[in-house]
């Protein structure tokens, strides 16, 4: 196998018909260059999706009020109704599947003019109420101070947490904002901490970065929401479906607030575990597509390596017969022309392998610079392009059978050749 | 058992041109001692080469019976035949046939790596070869760059280094001027004094003579098989030495 006579024979062929083994040998290099730019590319489009919810409750949903759309009981299509505080409470009891249950308040009517005041400095803001069990549904870190504790909602404090961009238009940079009080629609709260959410891609309701989050308690107190409830969050147990906890909540919610069992429109919903599902779908499709063009091409390249050895059999009908008249036995003829083959497709594979991986790398490079160039806000979908370690082992594995399969109708070839007729050969 | 090496009866061959077959060997009986030194000779077309193929299990005969060192040669498979020919034969072509892109040294040594000899060993015993015919200077030469009794002089040596039985050669001085015929039939004379069967296909009347014995073919069978009167011995052992 290692001998140095088989080798030589191997760069003999390969020197011999220069031109043409580059070229074929090209086809190889370039379906295994595609196919890792290709993944690689699919990867990074993956990392760059991912990576805005990454910490985000796979097994969550979020279910809120519409007008209704079937008249039912007396009462007409196209009626508001609103979840309440009982509603809430009733679900919990219902419902013992869901983990945690995180009402939550949006204050759309909130966001007006310069509804944010601090001293000289003014602006426009969303204003959220919340519950602490919402961090468990979209976890953050809080660079300054602490998030809604029970406390706050027990006592209903007039306390809030701020956004990031909040932070940077009322605070200046470096500033404790712990203590501070903001006027928010002309009642005051005092900040207690700075929120950054490991999530920025997942905004419900509004950008998080520009939002306040109060006390939910507070909020219904202070801004007259009476028992309201604007949506909710929950996540389910380990192992529970998030969908079956779905189609429960909603006969519940119907049966309180009297609306048809035939009304879909009525309760609206955000299902994040089937969202994912979907994206999970769409990934694997790209990754398929991937492969079959991928594979589609490393067989163009095949056949092409089949090709030249079949060229090089013929060319060396001759020097074939020499050395199976002088003694040479077919296997060893083949093992010749399958190694030749896999020497041949192996080492463009490789050359394709390496060129694509620095194309990726270069990407990398080019991308991060970009992001640090990109004003802070903007969402990346497109991070981290990469093949891992099994990519490469798979390629290898698939580049030498690639080889045997090429290499396989010109050794048969080879074999079929008679010692005689060979000789006779010019 | 007799001391035969060589033992054909009745050996019949055709080649099949489409649909018509041309007959080529048409019974031939022969028998050749273990280190006798014979010459096929005959006319253009009239079947030497095809008669050396199938002695040598480079072809196959059709009918008849064709024993190599008391054992039987009937059908075999491309393995058993390459395995029979790498033990018992060493050929000599007129066209040297060595590898072009393989040094003399490597050319002679061929025969060993398929008996998966290491490369060291097989390098050296080659080397001794070469330094027998007078070649040794000329182990790192490509064969390109050797004159033809050169060329021959490699392959032959490349024919003795498995220890063959039996040297068949077709034609080796055909591609060789007068001086050089004759310096290639000295070696060949030596070869023989060594113990080894000697079989050469020539159409030169003063290179059979220096055979022992001269089978004369004629349109397929054997027209003529006798001791060669003029037999010249080999002058001197020194021959296997001279450059
Ligand atoms: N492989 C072959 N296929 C068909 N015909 C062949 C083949 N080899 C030789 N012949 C024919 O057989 C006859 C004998 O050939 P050959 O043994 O080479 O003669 P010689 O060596 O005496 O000149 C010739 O007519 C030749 O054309
Ligand atoms: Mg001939």
């Amino acid at each position: 196998m290692f001998d140095l006579d088989r080798w030589q024979e191997i760069f003999n062929a390969i020197k011999q018909n220069k031109f043409r083994s580059i070229l074929t040998a090209f086809g190889v290099f370039w379906a295994i260059f595609m196919l890792v730019v290709m993944t690689g590319s699919g990867n990074g489009l993956i990392n760059g999706v991912t990576h805005g919810f990454k910490d985000f409750a796979t097994n969550s949903a979020f279910m809120w009020a519409n007008r209704t759309t079937v008249a039912y009981q007396g009462y007409d299509r196209g009626r508001q109704w609103n979840l309440t505080n009982a509603d809430m409470q009733t679900i919990t009891e219902e419902v013992p599947e869901i983990d945690v249950l995180s009402p939550r308040l949006q204050g759309w009517n909130l966001r007006e003019g310069q509804n944010v005041v601090r001293g000289e400095r003014a602006a426009a803001f969303n204003v959220m109420g919340d519950y602490p069990q919402y961090r468990k549904i979209d976890p953050c870190t809080m660079p300054w101070g602490r998030y809604i504790n029970k406390e706050d909602i027990d006592l209903k404090r007039k306390v809030c947490i701020i956004g990031e961009k909040v932070y940077e238009v009322m605070f200046d940079e470096g500033e404790d904002p712990v203590g501070i009080n903001i006027r928010i629609n002309g009642v005051y709260f005092m900040v207690v901490g700075v929120f950054k959410s490991n999530n920025p891609n997942i905004n419900i309701g509004s950008n998080k970065k520009e939002t306040i989050y109060l006390p939910f308690t507070t909020m219904q107190q202070s801004f007259n929401y009476g028992d309201q409830v604007h949506f909710f969050g929950f996540t389910a147990k380990p192992g529970v479906n998030v969908q079956g906890l779905v189609d429960r909540i909603k006969p519940i919610v119907r049966k309180q607030h009297k609306i048809s069992p035939e009304d879909e429109e009525a309760i609206g919903g955000f299902n994040v575990q089937s969202e994912l599902q979907t994206m999970e779908y769409t990934f694997l499709g790209i990754n398929i597509l991937i492969w079959v063009v991928g594979i589609g091409t490393l067989i163009a390249g095949a056949v092409g390596v089949s090709n030249i050895m079949l060229v090089v059999v013929k060319e060396r009908t001759k020097e074939i017969g020499i050395q199976r008249a002088i003694g040479a036995r077919p296997a060893l003829i083949v093992g010749q022309i399958l190694t030749e083959s896999v020497f041949l497709t192996t080492v463009a594979g490789f050359l394709g392998l390496a060129m694509g991986t620095l194309v990726l790398h270069l990407t990398d490079m080019a991308i991060t610079a970009a992001q640090a160039q990109a004003p802070p806000d903007e969402m990346t979908f497109f991070m981290n392009p990469e093949v891992g370690l099994p990519l490469a082992i798979s390629a290898l594995i698939m580049l030498i059978l690639v080889g045997l399969f090429a290499g396989f109708i010109p050794a048969m070839k080879a074999v079929k050749i008679k010692p005689i007729e060979a000789l006779h050969h010019e | 058992m007799s001391n035969s090496i060589i033992k054909v009866e009745g050996l019949h061959k055709s080649y099949r041109m489409g649909t018509s077959a041309l007959h080529v060997l048409k019974g031939i009986d022969l028998d050749i001692k273990a280190g006798e030194m014979v010459s096929i000779m005959g006319s253009s077309g009239s079947g030497k080469s095809t008669l050396l193929n199938i002695l040598g299990i480079l072809d196959g005969h059709d009918r008849g019976d064709y024993f190599l060192d008391n054992i039987k040669i009937q059908k075999m498979n491309e393995t058993q035949a390459a395995r029979f020919r790498n033990n018992y034969i060493g050929f000599i072509f007129q066209s040297f046939n060595l590898i072009s892109f393989k040094n003399a040294m490597e050319n002679v040594a061929l025969p060993l790596y398929y008996k998966n000899i290491s490369r060291k060993k097989r390098n050296q015993k080659a080397l001794e070869y070469l330094e027998r015919l007078g070649l040794k200077e000329w182990a790192n030469h490509l064969p390109s760059e050797l004159s033809g009794g050169q060329k021959q002089r490699i392959a032959i040596a490349r024919a003795l280094i498995s220890e063959p039985k039996v040297i068949l050669a077709d034609e080796p001085t055909g591609a060789l001027d007068t001086q050089t015929s004759y310096e290639v039939m000295d070696i060949l004379q030596e070869v023989n004094k060594m113990g080894i069967t000697v079989i050469i296909v020539t159409h030169e009347d003063d290179i059979a003579h220096r055979t022992q014995r001269i089978i004369r073919l004629r349109d397929g069978i054997i027209e003529m098989n006798k001791k060669n009167g003029h037999f010249q011995a080999a002058a001197s052992s020194e021959v296997f030495s001279t450059t």
